[in-house]
């Protein structure tokens, strides 16, 4: 494949060689060009909850009321982050059952995941994940429904924000909403590979 | 009449089919422009901002693609080139051989059916299963996807429903939300068997190699939590210079394909997971892949490389509305397949040289095109070529008394006048059979003959005035 290399490069260079001259990377303001007209712009965590509403997710108030929503559901079987647990742990009653390691063998099992979030952003309601902070991959998509807990300071504004706080981490996922497809005559469905029902909710 | 092959696969298509496809591609389109619409005040201005980014990309590939080789390479993940659909397929088998793998789950990627990769695989005893759910019913019945977001637009439940039961995936049922939940729980566990995930990439970063992947579904995400093994195919026209130019293209690319403000799901991946991280891959592969696309780069028609695959071309297309996917025989259907599958054929144009012609020129695919691609020029740059190279055309329609008119331009202005009486006559007493026999059946928009040589006095006049090229 090293002559591949060598071949598509040649055959790139020999197509834009006859060009006269090449397109310039245009100037823009990420900020001017993107600004779109947002209802809740000045408060970004109801901006936040209402964008995260319109999709179907939602945010919970505490821990407690955490707990009271996974149960209404009849969610009691789950997977949290050993680091949350303690904290969440004692809002929750002896009708759940918590494990602090996602065993893949089990998959089926786990009704709801708890994971931390990296952040969100208040312009589309997404949540962010990344490797740094998520304790499992399989955890925060695999059951059906998934709680990210995240810190109140790193609610960014839009999505340019949010892009510059890309960081080096391998990876980065923004979830808007619980997963979905229209494949099936345009119908729209929730909960296909991952989570079917998307909570946030944050601590200071 | 002789008919050209994309109007002969129109018309075998069936009613069902056609309405299914028609009815979802105008809901589709009218969706994603009110979206639009409503959150900008001015979208065009986005469309050609952001074309010409891709333009820039297009243009200096020969710098942007070392600098994106060069990062992917400082992130820890492994380049592999391939220049022809059969080195794509070649690069994975052998990535895959290499860790002794023989399951990979696939995540939607266009690059892939291109280079046929799933029965590659498969023939070498590998098995290679589609997660997407519309590519997961295509592959169980050995179909091909009509669309490039909706593949499954041209089928119903009631066909999935069957095709679930002969599959052994659960007795008819053709409720969506029933569909839905069995290939979740067939798919999980199939992820979770894997040895490797396979995906594609909407855009990979020159300035930090991030490869960015988006689905709505979460297939990738579980290709990536679930398996060791990353492998991403990404055509070689995929880059985006800089990290803050995804703000604008994720915004963009939701709103063209699904009508939505960001899709679910925007995965953006530097390498293998991260130290203490129990899930995902330990190795990350990027195959960059030409097939037919330095061709296309050399040709009059690069423009067409600045396409980000949203599909809302397709959607509001009315040849495609009519033909459904199937009928271009290609991978890439619709106004951006007219241009695109000739040209990736290469020396073997001609064979796919009628489907530029499909196509009213009625200018709708360049006014959605996210990335301002001029489409219905490049169609009429491809139909020239085909002349020149003396391509021979089954099914030209006879254009004898059109000929007559257009190469008079006097007889021309006294028809677009006359047809204006049609507007006034009664059907039965319209005085072209043709015509007479089609109005029977449906309405004939009221003619407006002459409107188009107003609009290119108007236009001729507004270029006179600075602006040449269309941007
Ligand atoms: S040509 Fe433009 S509208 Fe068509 S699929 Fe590509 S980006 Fe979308």
């Amino acid at each position: 494949m090293a002559n591949d290399r060598e071949t598509i490069m040649a055959k790139v260079r020999g197509a834009l060689a006859p060009l006269k001259g090449r397109a310039r990377m245009p100037d823009y303001d990420g900020g001017i060009e993107l600004a779109r007209k947002r209802a809740n712009a000045a408060d970004p965590m109801a901006e936040f909850a209402e964008r995260l509403g319109a999709v179907n997710g939602e945010v919970v108030a505490d821990p407690a009321a955490l707990a009271a929503t996974l149960r209404t559901r009849g969610w009691t079987r789950g997977y949290c982050d050993p680091a949350l647990w303690p904290r969440i742990g004692p809002h929750f009653g002896a009708d759940f059952t918590v494990e602090t390691r996602f065993d893949r063998s089990r998959v089926d099992d786990y009704q709801f995941g708890i994971t931390r979030g990296a952040g969100a952003i208040a312009e589309t309601g997404t949540i962010i994940l990344n490797d740094a902070t998520t304790s499992s991959r399989l955890g925060a998509l695999a059951s059906w429904a998934h709680v990210a807990v995240i810190s109140r300071g790193s609610l960014y504004s839009d999505l340019s924000e949010a892009v510059a706080a890309l960081g080096q981490d391998p990876n980065v996922v923004w979830c808007t909403g619980p997963s979905k497809t229209a494949d099936v005559e345009g119908i729209l469905i929730e909960g296909v590979h991952g989570p079917g029902a998307q909570i946030a909710l944050f601590v200071d | 009449m002789r008919t050209q092959p994309i109007d002969q696969a129109a018309a075998a298509l069936p009613a069902e089919t056609r309405a299914a496809v028609y009815g979802g591609s105008k809901v589709q389109h009218e969706k994603g422009r009110k979206l639009l619409f409503d959150h900008y005040g001015d979208p065009n201005r986005l469309r050609k901002l952001a074309g010409e980014i891709k333009r820039h990309v297009v243009e200096n590939l020969d710098t942007l693609l070392p600098a994106v080789e060069a990062r992917l390479m400082a992130n820890g993940a492994t380049v592999h080139w391939a220049a022809t659909a059969e080195a794509a397929c070649e690069a994975v088998h052998s990535i895959l051989k290499a860790r002794g793998a023989t399951k990979l789950v696939k995540s939607k990627t266009m690059v892939s059916e291109e280079i046929g990769l799933a029965d590659y695989l498969e023939k070498r005893g590998i098995e290679a299963l589609e997660t997407d759910l519309g590519e997961f019913i295509v592959q169980l019945d050995h179909d091909q996807p009509s669309h490039i977001i909706a593949p499954i637009r041209h089928k119903n439940r009631r066909q999935i429903a069957e095709l679930f039961e002969r599959n052994g995936l659960g007795a008819y049922d053709d409720e969506p939300a029933v569909i839905t939940k069995r290939a979740r729980q067939f798919l999980r566990h199939k992820y979770l068997g894997a040895d490797a995930g396979l995906t594609g990439a909407n855009f990979v970063v020159a300035e930090s190699g991030r490869i960015v992947v988006v689905t709505n579904e979460g297939n990738s995400r579980f290709c990536l939590a679930a398996t060791r093994c990353h492998i991403a195919l990404v055509g070689i026209e995929k880059i985006l210079p800089r990290d803050r130019d995804l703000a604008l293209f994720l915004n963009l690319l939701a709103r063209s394909a699904t009508a939505q403000q960001l899709s679910v799901y925007n995965e953006f991946i530097l390498g293998p997971r991260a130290p203490g991280q129990p899930d995902g891959p330990e190795e990350t592969h990027v195959v960059l892949v030409d097939n037919g696309r330095t061709e296309v780069l050399a040709s009059e028609c690069r423009d067409i490389l600045r396409c980000i695959r949203c599909g809302a071309c397709l959607n509001v297309c009315p040849v495609y509305r009519q033909a459904g996917g199937h009928a271009y025989r290609s991978v890439y259907p619709g106004p951006v397949g007219a241009v695109l599958s000739p040209l990736l054929l290469g020396k073997r144009f001609p064979e796919k040289a009628d489907l530029p012609k499909a196509s009213s020129l009625c200018g709708a695919c360049n006014e959605v095109c996210p990335v301002n691609i001029p489409i219905p020029d490049l169609l009429l740059r491809l139909r020239d070529r085909a002349h020149v190279e003396g391509v021979p055309s089954p099914g030209t329609p006879p254009m004898g008394m059109w000929a007559l008119l257009a190469t008079r331009p006097a007889a021309w202005r006294a028809a677009l006048a006359g047809g204006r009486i049609l507007n006034l006559l009664p059907t039965r007493l319209i005085p072209i059979p043709a015509l007479r026999a089609w109005q029977l059946k449906r309405d004939l928009p009221p003619w407006r003959g002459g409107k188009f040589r107003k609009w290119l006095k108007m236009r001729r006049k507004q270029q006179g005035r600075g602006q040449s090229r269309p941007q």
